[in-house]
């Protein structure tokens, strides 16, 4: 699950540069605002995570985490267009507009995957000693995930579909782990 | 033959070696080059290899001849539309044709965007690019400053695209949206010519997003393989053999001042441009112009 919350965020995140282009254009700047607002959203998810992660942990509340994110994915899916001329037509620096921008469509999503992931470490660690292994153990398979969503979003998913064909198919999988979660948990008990 | 080869490998060598660097700098977009050639001086964007890559080049001996086809073909843009009052060209380089127009029509009111600030200061550094009311150049995104110019309802009789690096495509540069937004900004006199490549897969869904917008076209090339240019006309009448017949006969004489062969030209259209028609149009939503041009025609 760690994995694919490393996949979905990078791949989103490559996808930036496209829903942005239209209206803020290519320049770097866009890329700025897209990595900005990416960092900023995932910082505060992480320590909102870690600050929730201490009142029971349960895999069921992870799994509702995996649906609040492949649910606010929609906000770039329905309202990037809308959003996109509505902020075009009242900032003219590119430089604002675009960081603005990002954090309206991204920030939300964002949080929202950063949030899981300390959530994880505290569900897999079982005791003081293996923490630091389980909390490096998550971190490569998160950053795996997030190379390959990288590479295989940029280098072949673009070629085939559409931009909100992929978030699309990120919100799907989320869901799918999410609900798989919570299913699990009811098994457990 | 193989002797014929090796005198136009040892020719190529030695314009290499005599070429000698003027000027060298990273911009935020990529690495520009200034390249000293006998009387020839070129722009390029990558390292000087034997190949040539150079973006534009001006002869000093005679600063309006223009060095490639590419930007002749560009333009004869004015055999369709012989009285362009306002231009809009995309794309700076060394400013050859902000700086051929501008002879040529002085009234004409002239912008150029550029993303690239290096690339603006190159030009009026190296390439004698002077910058007056009527010839001005605005440093933005091309995407950008022409849905800022159709929101304010401002129309150009002439817009070229000529953004295109030699290997690299800004992919929101290529879609059915952003050609829609060039649509706006024409005047019902207005020609649209754009210089694209024509020799990978990208070709036919270019064609495809043109056709989309654009309906009928009409395709310039002097050789097969080399770059085209796609022209259109907001006025049907315009879009049309005869007049530019008329105009070549009306212009060439000007023209020939650019090195700009317009008979020649005029046998280079081809008004029927052929491609494959499944290839699907680009949009902002699907838009991979550099994956597909670097696969097969």
């Amino acid at each position: 699950m760690a994995f694919t919350m490393g996949f979905v965020i990078m791949s989103v995140e490559m996808l930036g540069g496209r829903i942005l282009a239209p209206y803020f254009g290519g320049s770097i700047h866009i890329w700025g605002s897209i990595i900005t607002v990416f960092m900023l959203a995932l910082a505060i998810g992480y320590a909102l995570g870690g600050l929730y992660s201490r009142s029971e942990p349960d895999i069921r509340k992870y799994g509702v985490l995996f649906i609040a994110a492949a649910i606010l994915l929609w906000i770039i899916i329905f309202f990037s267009e809308a959003l996109g001329d509505f902020v075009f037509l009242r900032i003219e620096d590119e430089r604002a507009g675009s960081l603005l921008y990002c954090i309206l469509i991204f920030f939300l999503p964002t949080t929202v995957m950063g949030f899981a992931s300390p959530y994880a470490v505290s569900l897999i660690t079982t005791s003081k000693e293996t923490s630091g292994m389980s909390a490096g153990f998550l971190y490569f398979l998160s950053t795996i995930g997030s190379a390959l969503g990288t590479l295989i979003t940029s280098f072949y998913l673009v070629e085939f579909f559409e931009t909100n064909t992929i978030i699309k198919f990120c919100s799907g999988i989320l869901l799918l782990l999410g609900i798989a979660a919570i299913l699990q948990h009811r098994k457990n008990e | 033959m193989k002797k014929i080869l090796l005198v136009i490998v040892l020719l190529q060598l030695s314009v290499v070696l005599d070429a000698k660097e003027l000027y060298r700098a990273k911009s935020l977009y990529r690495d520009i080059y200034v390249v000293e050639n006998n009387d020839l001086l070129c722009l390029k964007f990558s390292i000087p290899r034997r190949e040539d890559t150079s973006q534009s080049c001006m002869d000093r001996k005679d600063p309006m001849r223009m060095v490639f086809n590419y930007t002749r073909m560009m333009m004869a843009a004015v055999l369709i539309n012989p009285e362009p009052r306002s231009i809009l060209i995309v794309g700076l380089g060394g400013g050859t044709l902000p700086t051929a127009f501008n002879d040529m029509y002085p009234d004409a009111e002239i912008t150029s965007v550029e993303i690239d600030p290096a690339v603006a200061k190159v030009a009026r550094k190296y390439f004698d690019f002077k910058e007056t009311d009527n010839n001005k150049v605005v440093i933005k995104d091309a995407r950008l400053h022409i849905k800022r110019q159709a929101l304010k309802n401002k129309k150009y009789d002439l817009v070229i695209l000529d953004a295109f690096g030699s290997d690299y495509i800004p992919e929101h540069l290529t879609t059915v949206e952003f050609l829609q937004e060039v649509k706006q900004v024409l005047s019902p006199q207005g020609v649209l010519a754009s210089n694209t490549f024509s020799s990978s897969k990208y070709y036919h869904h270019e064609s495809s997003t043109y056709a989309e917008v654009f309906g009928k076209f009409f395709v310039m090339q002097t050789n097969a393989g080399s770059n085209r240019v796609i022209l259109y006309s907001e006025n049907d009448a315009l879009l049309n053999i005869d007049n530019i017949q008329n105009n070549v006969q009306r212009l060439g004489k000007t023209l020939d001042k650019y090195d700009v062969d317009a008979e020649l030209m005029l046998r280079s259209i081809n008004t029927l441009p052929m491609w494959n028609e499944s290839a699907r149009p680009l949009t902002d939503q699907y838009s991979p112009a550099n994956i597909l041009n670097a696969k097969e025609k």
